[in-house]
């Protein structure tokens, strides 16, 4: 028997869990559980008044463990430990069990089946959570220094911002000039600013900024340490290279994308005329009066959005919308109207997506003549050689009743999407896991947007998915705060989840030294030891031992058997 | 409620399935908001990383009623350990050995690779796991 006393409630999740399991049933089958003095159903869980009823549980019943049977833990783990702290509860003491992502929403077609294996979920939470120890957290003393890795707009912005809270910035930028892609732009939309003056700007406020050092040809080449005390090595090129080695306490990375560069022959691309839209943008920044092409006074443009951008087909396709195109031709066109007032143009869309305030972009090209005709995704626009060495696009518009129009062009400028950096050495250095599309990945689209599995290393701006510069300049600043607010408080709290070696099963054999990359593993003459610091609480040191004598906490032998055993207990 | 691992037709093998807490769980998790099915008898404990699993808990599983066990292993993407791969193939054969020993079928433990948005290869393989399982008939044969 059991002598503890554990609470224990189980989420409708609104009807998500409800719906296909059912709870009352789980209550009762495991109200009796060994330990459990408390069981009881909840609309949800999460909810504030679901959270103080659980509190005062706690308080009122004495209550010594907590299992929530809901959602993953990987949303909901951080709020009920805090429930826990808030009533008294050591933390770790309490259980998630996953009812809903892996029970009830992937067995809507077996209720009862769905059921059962609840029972057993929350029955092998419960003996867990019998045999759980208070740990306090491992406090670590972090660095009040950041590495920005990338000196793009949204790199230049997060080292100035990250400096104004007192912090130390080495701001390190692979080609020989800051200021990524902004920099090689003219005229911006939505008003017209320029973007090289806008990155001599912000490097004038990085030059002023003593905290801030940038260097330039220069990348990352080593990582070591954790959240709050990383130890990074950087290699600089140029005129003096080198390599420096510098103690940082969190890692900003902001390095961009690359532009999405077409197929030969996709769309005509590879003939005389036919351009990706940053080829065209540099063209155009580059005339003062009216627009020419090779010598040619250009009159025809033919845009054709979505290359490279919400694909359908092919070896791995590019599906999402690169989000800065349609506005950005859409601009570029407002730009063309100016130099060249006479041109005609024609955009070619699958659909209009200048979002927000650019909508109003999209009205002044329209008033200024410019003509949008939408084509289907299966009928993609043909792009062949005309007459008068012109070019000419074949389209079916599907506003006027599925015509097919044969525009000449002297131009054609393929709207290219955004593609994430190649950057396999750094992904590799810092462990980053990329989305399926191939960006960096944060943890949470809504919640967490610029944090990663990697504690302590933050991305922003287009490395983490396709933004215009404002929206890669806001996610910047996020990563300063959530940077910020680990590195002001002065320490880390991390997970005391680590290997443990119980010193009477422990006959000093030595088998586990050489396991440890992290070298967490220490031996003097009394005892083997696990250090606390340096143990990053992965386990893989437990199997090696022969004598059984190391165990991860949270997941020790006794904890994992009688899950084991509660996940098979009759029904 | 049915008895899952009774014999003959109706027999349901019971799964222990192993994941790991940022890779392989969020891909089962996924599996899960895709609304995509597998059988319930597939249970899943979430761990920090594969290469801690001790092969005596495979033994135990199986020993105590579990018909099959599943390791969603991280592959190549496993933030704790370069050599992870090596080591959880290494626990395996560990493993598979003391099964056999035992009498039990070497292929009632399977490791695959499941990423963290691997929700159709995870359902795919498990539903695969679960008809071999099925095939074999109990673990435990009173
Ligand atoms: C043709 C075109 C027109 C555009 N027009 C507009 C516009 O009018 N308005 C607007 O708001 N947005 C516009 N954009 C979008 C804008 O360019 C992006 O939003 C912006 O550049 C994103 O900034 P970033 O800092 O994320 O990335 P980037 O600009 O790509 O900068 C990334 C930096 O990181 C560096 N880097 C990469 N890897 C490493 C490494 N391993 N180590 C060190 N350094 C590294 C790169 O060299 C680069 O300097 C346009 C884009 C294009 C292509």
């Amino acid at each position: 028997m059991s002598d503890r006393r554990i609470g224990v409630y189980i989420c409708h999740c609104g009807g998500n869990i409800s719906d296909y399991v059912n709870v009352e049933t789980v209550r009762q089958a495991v109200a009796n559980e060994p330990g459990v003095v408390v069981a009881k159903t909840a609309m949800f869980s999460c909810s504030d008044a679901t959270q103080q009823e659980m509190i005062q549980d706690i308080r009122e019943q004495n209550l010594d463990g907590l299992v929530v049977a809901s959602c993953s833990p990987k949303l909901h783990l951080p709020t009920f430990r805090e429930v826990a702290r808030r009533a008294g509860l050591n933390p770790y003491r309490y259980t998630q069990v996953n009812i809903r992502e892996q029970c009830s929403w992937t067995h809507t077609n077996d209720h009862a089946g769905a059921t059962e294996k609840a029972v057993r979920l929350v029955r092998a939470g419960i003996a867990r959570t019998n045999l759980t120890d208070p740990l306090q957290p491992i406090v670590i003393d972090t660095v009040p220094a950041v590495l920005v890795v990338g000196a793009g707009i949204a790199g230049l912005r997060a080292a100035v911002g990250l400096a104004d809270l007192g912090l130390s910035v080495y701001l390190v930028e692979k080609s020989p000039n800051p200021g990524g892609r902004v920099g090689g732009l003219g005229a911006m939309y939505p008003h017209g600013k320029n973007g090289r003056q806008l990155i001599d700007r912000l490097v004038g406020e990085v030059r002023k900024r003593e905290l801030v050092t940038l260097f330039t040809n220069a990348e990352m080449v080593a990582k070591s340490g954790t959240i709050g005390s990383f130890n990074v090595k950087i290699r600089v090129g140029g005129k003096a290279p080198g390599e420096i080695s510098v103690d940082v306490g969190a890692i900003v990375v902001a390095t961009g994308f690359d532009n999405y560069q077409p197929a030969a022959g996709e769309y005509g691309y590879g003939m005389d005329g036919v351009i990706t839209l940053p080829e065209f943008k540099k063209l155009l920044d580059g005339t003062a009066g009216e627009l020419e092409y090779n010598g040619r006074q250009v009159k025809d443009i033919v845009y054709i959005y979505c290359v490279g951008s919400r694909q359908q087909g092919g070896e791995n396709p590019n599906k999402y919308c690169s989000r800065y195109c349609c506005n950005a031709a859409v601009h570029a066109s407002l730009q063309v109207s100016e130099k060249s007032p006479r041109a005609h143009q024609f955009h070619l869309y699958r659909d209009v997506r200048t979002y927000g305030k650019y909508e109003l972009m999209y009205n002044e090209a329209r008033e200024k003549g410019a003509v949008f005709c939408a084509f289907g995704r299966d009928e993609p626009p043909g792009v062949a050689s005309g007459p008068d060495g012109k070019l000419v696009v074949t389209v079916r518009d599907l506003l006027t009743y599925g015509e097919e129009l044969a525009i000449p062009a002297d131009l054609v400028v393929l709207v290219t999407g955004m593609v994430p950096a190649a950057n396999s050495g750094l992904t590799e250095l810092l462990k980053l896991p990329l989305g399926q599309d191939r960006f960096f990945n944060e943890i949470h689209p809504k919640l967490r947007p610029v944090e990663t599995m990697v504690d302590g290393v933050f991305i922003c701006g287009t490395c983490q998915g396709p933004k215009n510069s404002s929206e890669s300049v806001a996610s910047a600043l996020a990563a300063v705060s959530q940077g910020a607010s680990i590195l002001k408080k002065g320490y880390v709290e991390l997970e005391p989840l680590i290997a443990e070696v119980d010193p009477q099963a422990c006959d000093l054999c030595g088998d586990c030294l050489n396991t440890c990359p992290y070298s967490a593993i220490e031996q003097d003459t009394a005892a083997i030891r696990i250090n606390s610091a340096q143990c990053k609480g992965c386990g893989g040191c437990a199997p090696v031992c022969p004598k059984g004598a190391i165990n991860l906490k949270g997941y020790t032998d006794s904890q994992v058997k009688s899950m084991i055993d509660a996940l098979l207990k009759e029904i | 409620m049915t008895n899952v691992t009774s014999e003959g037709k109706d027999f349901n093998p019971k799964i222990l399935a192993f994941s790991t807490n940022n890779i392989s769980d969020p891909g089962i998790d996924l599996a899960g908001s895709s609304h995509l099915h597998y059988p319930p008898g597939v249970m899943v404990m979430s761990m920090p990383c594969t290469s801690g699993i001790k092969p005596e808990w495979v033994l135990y599983a199986v020993e105590k009623g579990f018909d099959g066990v599943f390791i969603a292993a991280d592959g190549e993407e496993c933030a704790y350990l370069p050599d992870c791969a090596e080591r959880t193939t290494h626990m395996i054969k560990r493993a598979q050995a003391m099964l056999q020993q035992k009498g039990y079928d070497p292929q009632r433990l399977r490791m695959s690779a499941i990423c963290s948005v691997c929700a159709g290869p995870f359902t795919s393989q498990i539903k695969e796991f679960h008809q071999t399982l099925k095939n074999l008939g109990p673990a435990r044969k009173e």
